[in-house]
């Protein structure tokens, strides 16, 4: 099983890609990261109690005054960079792949949909998308925002931030997948296998999700990448604007916002290395989607 | 004229190099037509690609010398081969539809083109383009030159793209496949066409197809290719009244035949990796088709079926016009005979096929399947006991099996959909044993679609169709995808099974040729209507209708 996949056409174009390779090494070890920070870093940036003001505004090791405690330097509470940056990546990362994976479902229906049935429930779908695609993720995210406030008291509300933030973005995103797959959908429809299908008399469902969906993966997944790099992205842009994660639980988002008030009295490494990493994180997601892109394109093989 | 010696064309893969084309030779005089025939990946296509320098890469030329007159065409700098490329060779592609830029008119293509290879003022051009799009038979070139490609039809399209490659008076003109996309009788007049051009011009051709009959129609000399290796060359005429190699000999014997019928085609004797015929065995599944009453033929009736589509939109505020694609069209399929419907592209029998199956609502018409009402397709239930009477085997093997599910999920399907067979077990020993009565290895079951060669794909569809215990069965042209000796087998197998099982079928086709084999009815169609309709034999032997007499004598025979 491992060998086949060793040895199978798209494994061997990556071999043949450095960028795709240092890619897929940085997402993995970012990955790796977050999802272990408790056990690598032994501060918690979120416990107050695991770290001192004594420690405040360090700068790097490879610095004057800084020390290898803290190889990124700390912040003005004293909160150790790297840790700070792995736990945020880890709420940048849950939210991104959370809301990509919910914008996939909805979205990837939707399309199968309009694209199977065609006609009126098209236009209807597909208008909405529009509509979608006029409005700003950022104003979807106030309104969704808005109406959170509003319904829910004020301690469940903050509670509730990171999943208002997550049904933002995914409703931002869900057009993306619709569009594709509904184009996919279209010149599936009229391959013969497709047409065989419908002559037997299958149940509609089966024949959109056993016959159509296995056939407009490849398109999907390079959405699928493009989308994981921009949903994190769109966290960070909203988080920094303050409509996202509040201070006590950055994400790389959040640290950047609250870096960017040390950015002109010297101390850069708090606004420059969440920003670094979330650069590092998002273009290596992008390399990946053009490389898929690559392979399941024959033409340009 | 033109030289070529011992060519040979390497493809390095990552599994190693791929010998496309080994040693071959071929020599073309001054207004000689030179055939390249053979059966897909016998390496024709690379052979012309390999003269005029547009290898794909990475294929290279391994050794060989090629020269034109004494341009030694090998060892040509870049700069030297776009020279000779176009203004002395130049090339005709298969479709006319992308080989010409459809955002330019076809003035401006031709001018552009001769301006690459020579110093002429616009004037000049388009003075020389007009002569030579009537010439080549556009009648009123003068106006008709500022036109955009999609204001010509395919014949006419291909003879711009005939006067495109003429347009720098080349030496010699690769033809690849010209005529493959077009319809017989268009395809007659660009066969002429290029004829007249090679006699009174001088220009050698290189005409590169996987038809015989066209072959035999204009060519002076053949090359026999497969595998990427010369078979057997000489005289067309010769070669094809008396071909010493065994693969010319059995690749002509698998051609069918438009002056008789035959009872069974020979099949070329194939080598290792292309299976061997195989004789129906799966006692299992044949006992099973008749035990599920498929011996009582059933007949199928359709009476003044009108098929309307809309046409394009001219105004926002009115009602587009409708195009008719099928008028009144009555079709009598007699029950336990196989009934061919023949027409050229557009003429609406693929249309007929999908009302039957009920993917296309007619706006008129009735049907009859055996002695009930045929329900159309808006009041065809999903559970109608037709949608498994009536099966369909695909043009396109290729599409026709869902890729990305294993052969075994494929064929069980009609199996538990129908409700034939509930069990899981007995399921897959009901495809194994249906896989090796159409000809297959019983492991195919778990094996995917793409690791099958064309035929075999077909073979599979077949067994797909049979499973569902059909008693209609609609081939739409079901071998013109495949080469002609897989062809040749395919329809021995439909033969076969047809008279096994006493199965009803309507065979679409636009190759006479494959309908006078197959058939004991016929319906000739053109531009929605039904021309001629009647006895096979009586057809190809006495044809009534003008438009069939025409048809007939246009199809090339050996």
């Amino acid at each position: 099983m491992l060998y086949k996949l060793w040895d199978s056409d798209g494994f061997w174009l990556f071999r043949r890609r450095p960028a795709a390779i240092i890619a897929a090494l940085t997402a993995i070890a970012i990955l790796f990261g977050a999802i272990f920070a408790p056990w690598l870093v032994d501060t918690n940036p979120y416990d107050l109690a695991s770290f001192s003001l004594m420690d405040g505004l360090l700068p790097p090791m490879w610095e004057e005054y800084g020390t290898s405690r803290f190889p990124l330097g700390t912040d003005d509470q004293g909160r150790d960079m790297v840790a700070a940056i792995l736990y945020g990546a880890r709420l940048s990362m849950l939210i991104g792949i959370v809301a990509m994976a919910i914008a996939l479902v909805l979205g990837v229906s939707l399309g199968l949909i309009a694209g199977y049935y065609g006609g009126r429930l098209d236009a209807i779908i597909m208008r909405v998308a529009d509509v979608q695609l006029a409005l700003p993720a950022i104003l979807t995210a106030l309104l969704i925002d808005g109406i959170a406030r509003g319904v829910l008291p004020t301690a469940v509300h903050q509670e509730m931030r990171v999943i208002v933030l997550t049904t933002a973005i995914a409703l931002s995103l869900w057009v993306n997948f619709a569009r594709t797959a509904r184009a996919s959908v279209f010149v599936e429809k009229n391959k013969e296998y497709v047409q065989a299908a419908m002559i037997m008399g299958q149940h509609p469902l089966r024949v959109m999700l056993w016959h159509i969906l296995p056939n407009i993966m490849g398109p999907l997944l390079v959405i699928m990448t493009v989308d994981l790099a921009s949903a994190i992205l769109l966290e960070a842009t909203l988080s920094f604007l303050g409509i996202g994660l509040p201070a006590d639980s950055p994400s790389l988002g959040t640290l950047i916002r609250i870096g960017m008030g040390f950015l002109l009295s010297g101390e850069w490494w708090i606004l420059w290395v969440p920003t670094m990493f979330l650069v590092a994180l998002v273009v290596s997601i992008n390399i990946l989607g053009d490389f898929l892109r690559d392979v399941f394109n024959p033409r340009l093989r | 004229m033109l030289q070529v010696t011992n060519l040979t064309v390497k493809f390095p893969s990552r599994r190693g190099e791929f010998t496309a084309v080994e040693n071959v030779d071929i020599s073309v005089k001054p207004g000689e037509i030179h055939g390249l025939v053979g059966e897909s990946g016998a390496g024709k296509s690379t052979i012309g690609a390999a003269i005029i320098g547009l290898l794909q890469s990475p294929g290279y030329v391994a050794q060989g010398e090629m020269s034109l007159h004494d341009t030694n065409l090998r060892t040509l700098t870049p700069a030297q081969a776009h020279a000779v490329r176009g203004a002395r060779i130049s090339m005709i592609f298969q479709d006319p539809q992308t080989s010409l830029n459809p955002l330019m008119r076809i003035e401006d293509q031709l001018i552009e083109t001769m301006q690459a290879h020579e110093d002429i003022s616009d004037a000049d051009a388009r003075d020389r383009a007009v002569a030579l799009l009537s010439e080549i038979g556009i009648k009123n070139a003068a106006e008709r030159i500022k036109a955009y490609p999609h204001q010509f039809s395919g014949g006419m399209r291909q003879r711009v793209v005939i006067a495109l490659a003429l347009c720098t008076n080349p030496e010699l003109i690769i033809a690849d496949e010209p005529t493959t996309a077009l319809d017989v009788a268009v395809q007659s007049q660009v066969l002429d066409l290029i004829r007249a051009l090679a006699d009174e011009r001088g220009i050698g051709f290189i005409l590169i197809t996987h038809d015989i009959g066209v072959i035999a129609q204009i060519t002076d000399k053949v090359t026999v290719l497969r595998g990427g290796k010369v078979m057997e060359t000489g005289e067309t005429a010769k070669i094809l009244r008396e071909p010493e190699h065994p693969y010319t000999q059995a690749l002509l014997a698998a051609v069918p035949r438009l002056d008789k019928k035959i009872d069974r085609f020979l099949v070329p004797a194939t080598e290792a990796d292309v299976e061997a015929p195989q004789i129906i065995s799966g006692i299992d599944a044949e006992a099973w088709l008749l035990d599920g009453g498929v011996q009582d033929p059933i007949g199928l009736q359709a009476h003044d079926i009108t098929v309307k589509f809309a046409g394009e939109r001219t105004s926002l505020f009115r009602k587009p016009d409708s195009f008719t694609a099928l008028d009144s069209v009555s079709l009598d399929v007699r029950a336990g005979t196989v009934m061919g419907l023949v027409g050229e592209s557009g003429s609406g029998k693929s249309t007929m096929a999908k009302v039957l199956t009920g993917l296309v609502q007619p706006s008129a018409g009735t049907m009859t399947l055996g002695n009930d009402a045929l329900p159309d397709a808006k009041s065809r239930a999903r559970k109608d006991q037709s949608r498994r009477i009536i099966q369909m085997v695909f043009q396109d093997p290729y599409s026709s099996l869902n890729s990305r599910h294993r052969v075994g999920a494929l064929l069980a399907e009609p199996l538990w959909l129908y409700g034939l067979e509930n069990d899981a077990a007995k399921r897959r020993a009901l495809c194994e044993a249906m896989l090796s009565l159409v000809g297959l290895a019983p492991d195919a079951i778990d094996k995917y679609p793409h690791q099958f060669s064309g035929g075999q794909r077909q073979r599979i569809a077949v067994a797909r169709a049979l499973l569902a215990r059909p008693r209609f069965l609609i081939c739409d042209e079901p071998t013109s995808a495949l080469d002609v000796s897989i062809q040749a087998q395919v329809l021995n197998l439909l033969k076969d099974l047809q008279k096994t099982f006493g199965l009803t079928m309507l065979f679409i086709s636009h190759n006479l040729a494959v309908v006078r084999q197959m058939s004991d009815d016929i319906t000739v169609l053109q531009g929605g209507k039904v021309m001629e309709s009647g006895g096979s034999e009586p057809f190809f032997t006495n044809p009534q209708a003008d438009y069939s007499k025409n048809l007939l004598s246009l199809t090339p025979t050996l």
